[in-house]
């Protein structure tokens, strides 16, 4: 079957609220799909999907490499430093490798261009295949490295153009979650019905507005005694195209690491038509159920 | 370490949503003479259960951002070169893709790229209904360090500290990256809120290498533990292996839900669930007793 060129990302401000459930029940549905883990810090789609894992390859990132012994420690690195990462001790250029994002200014302004660059690993990304032929990458941030973006920017590299790619972003609203949803043909803002859930979900709208990026959302654990939920997203004129109930059995499920669409066959008809949904919102053609 | 009045205790996960607010919420009931602040300043939610009053407002200004003055611009296209991070194109700069980093300011020989500080949020000093201190931020859309907001959000809590202070509670972002360690810098002990699920006890092994190389003691409270014992018992057995004392478990309890949509306090609506949490801090106050000597 012809599948599409198409990158759906999934977030949430929330965390905990059921993007990776979403995201690769999702991608269990869509014919040759590839699914994308870009939570970093804390990678879990592997737990559901189960890839068996073909290639694992370093990330790293550049880090200034000082020539102490030829320095004459004018301090120019260190002033066009924006990011503090460079102390000038007189005798010393010190580096706190944590703070540097690479920009390269400091090599470039060097006067006595002693100034080299070396690089450190940040991080793995891992690409496999699930049983049912999901194409799987994700990132493994490195313990006490600060910045997921720049491994983000790797993990994305795997998306693969001409068919269907699925996006799990990290929770929150800041660089991170930017960095895994810009670039996205369409997203699903997954929420709980809990005031926790609307507020964080508000947030994330005022992101996807801000980058333009159409969206919908999903309710995941729907509780129908929340009504303030639905009232903001009937007001908004924004499309719920999915609500989950909360339900202990789908909790339960969870937490041994199956996808509730896998043990509860009345959820996959829920992601086919989510599929189609998102399809007909950008005009293309829909999957045979 | 241990020089101030205070302790300060930060609440922590790893993954989101396993229950660090509505343990922060409901610890802030149970005592005094304390200060809270909400470190999830990407989505700071702790304010809706406390309901404090703001009493100032502060301003954020995270970093720089540049951007082209197309009336000066010679289009040379050199700043698209440098750049590392992929911002310039057709001499317009992305501001999401921009770091701020100033190498195109500095390099533009035409002098046509303007490199000022960008507002990137606000943060709230509040007071809550029995007037203790409490702070929150709010990072405006798709900004970037907050890192740097939790730094400064935590400076401001902690600068002008009323001496008879006896708790700091910090209630921390999801995730092991940079708003997480700066939430857990200069903590007393960190409390990991964990459930027992595949993904839980994933990122509590991530969380507590992290907490290693921070050398700071913590103690594990297994939300929801009767969803699946299976993976609890892992939990403990893990933790055994690590030295780090489970300090409490919950239930599994649709009351916390049922509060919760209610914008309610759980400890104060339910006696029972009061009591728990009651016997958690109990275990964690002498936790931090026992970590200290």
């Amino acid at each position: 079957m012809q599948e599409f060129d198409l990158i759906i990302s999934i977030a949430s401000g929330k965390g905990g609220t059921g993007k990776t459930t979403i995201a690769a029940s999702l991608a269990s549905v869509i014919p040759e799909c590839v699914y994308i883990d870009c939570d970093v810090e804390e990678p879990n789609g592997h737990l559901f999907l189960k890839p068996k894992f073909i290639s694992e390859e370093k990330a790293e990132k550049l880090l200034p490499h000082i020539n102490q012994d030829k320095c004459k420690f004018c301090g120019k690195c260190v002033s066009v430093c924006e990011f503090n990462a460079l102390i000038n001790l007189k005798f010393e250029i010190v580096l706190f490798e944590e703070m540097c994002h690479s920009c390269g200014a400091c090599k470039y302004f060097c006067p006595l261009k002693i100034i080299t660059e070396r690089v450190k690993e940040i991080g793995i990304v891992r690409v496999g295949i699930t049983k049912n032929e999901i194409i799987f990458a994700d990132g493994v941030l490195n313990i006490g490295e600060a910045s997921a973006s720049p491994l983000i920017k790797e993990v994305k590299k795997k998306i693969v153009k001409g068919k269907t790619n699925i996006i799990d972003s990290p929770p929150g609203t800041s660089c991170s979650m930017v960095e895994a949803i810009k670039d996205s043909d369409f997203c699903i803002l997954v929420t709980e019905s809990t005031p926790f859930g609307l507020n964080d979900l508000k947030l994330a709208i005022d992101v996807l507005r801000a980058i333009d990026i159409p969206f919908s959302v999903v309710i995941n654990k729907y509780d129908s005694s929340f009504t303030e939920m639905e009232n903001y997203l009937r007001k908004a004129n924004i499309d719920v195209l999915l609500k989950i109930p909360f339900d202990r059995k789908y909790a339960e499920s969870y937490s041994e690491g199956t996808l509730p669409i896998n043990k509860y066959p009345e959820l996959k008809k829920d992601f086919i038509r989510l599929y189609n949904r998102i399809k007909e919102k950008l005009g293309l053609e829909k999957i045979n159920v | 370490m241990f020089d101030n009045t205070y302790k300060q205790i930060v609440i922590i996960s790893g993954k989101g949503g396993t229950g660090k607010t509505t343990l922060s919420a409901a610890l802030a009931s149970l005592i005094d003479k304390k200060v809270i602040i909400d470190c999830d300043v990407d989505a700071a939610n702790l304010y809706l259960i406390l309901k404090p009053e703001i009493i100032h407002s502060y301003e954020f200004y995270g970093g720089k951002r540049a951007s082209i003055n197309r009336s000066k611009c010679e289009e040379c296209g050199i700043c698209e070169t440098v750049c590392r991070f992929d911002a310039i194109n057709n001499y317009t700069i992305n501001q999401l893709s921009c770091e701020g980093c100033g190498l195109c300011f500095r390099i533009c020989p035409y002098g046509a790229i303007q490199f000022n500080t960008k507002k990137s949020g606000y943060y709230f000093e509040c007071e809550l209904p029995d007037k203790s201190k409490f702070y929150y931020a709010k990072l405006l859309p798709g900004e970037g360090n907050s890192g740097k907001l939790v730094s400064e959000i935590k400076r401001k809590a902690l600068e002008n500290i009323s001496s008879d202070i006896e708790w700091v509670i910090v209630d921390g972002p999801p995730g092991v990256g940079c708003p997480v360690n700066a939430s857990i810098a200069a903590a007393d002990y960190a409390v990991i809120v964990t459930e027992p699920t595949v993904s839980g006890i994933h990122d509590l092994t991530r969380l507590v290498q992290l907490l290693n190389t921070f050398k700071i003691h913590a103690g594990i409270v297994i939300n929801k533990y009767d969803l699946n014992e299976n993976i609890t018992s892992q939990i403990i057995k893990y933790a055994n292996s690590e030295n780090i004392p489970i300090i409490g478990t919950i239930p599994f309890d649709i009351e916390f839900v049922n509060a919760l949509i209610n914008k309610e306090n759980v400890v104060d609506t339910n006696e029972k669930i009061r009591k728990e949490i009651q016997t958690i801090w109990r275990q964690l106050e002498l936790q931090i007793e026992i970590s200290i000597n």
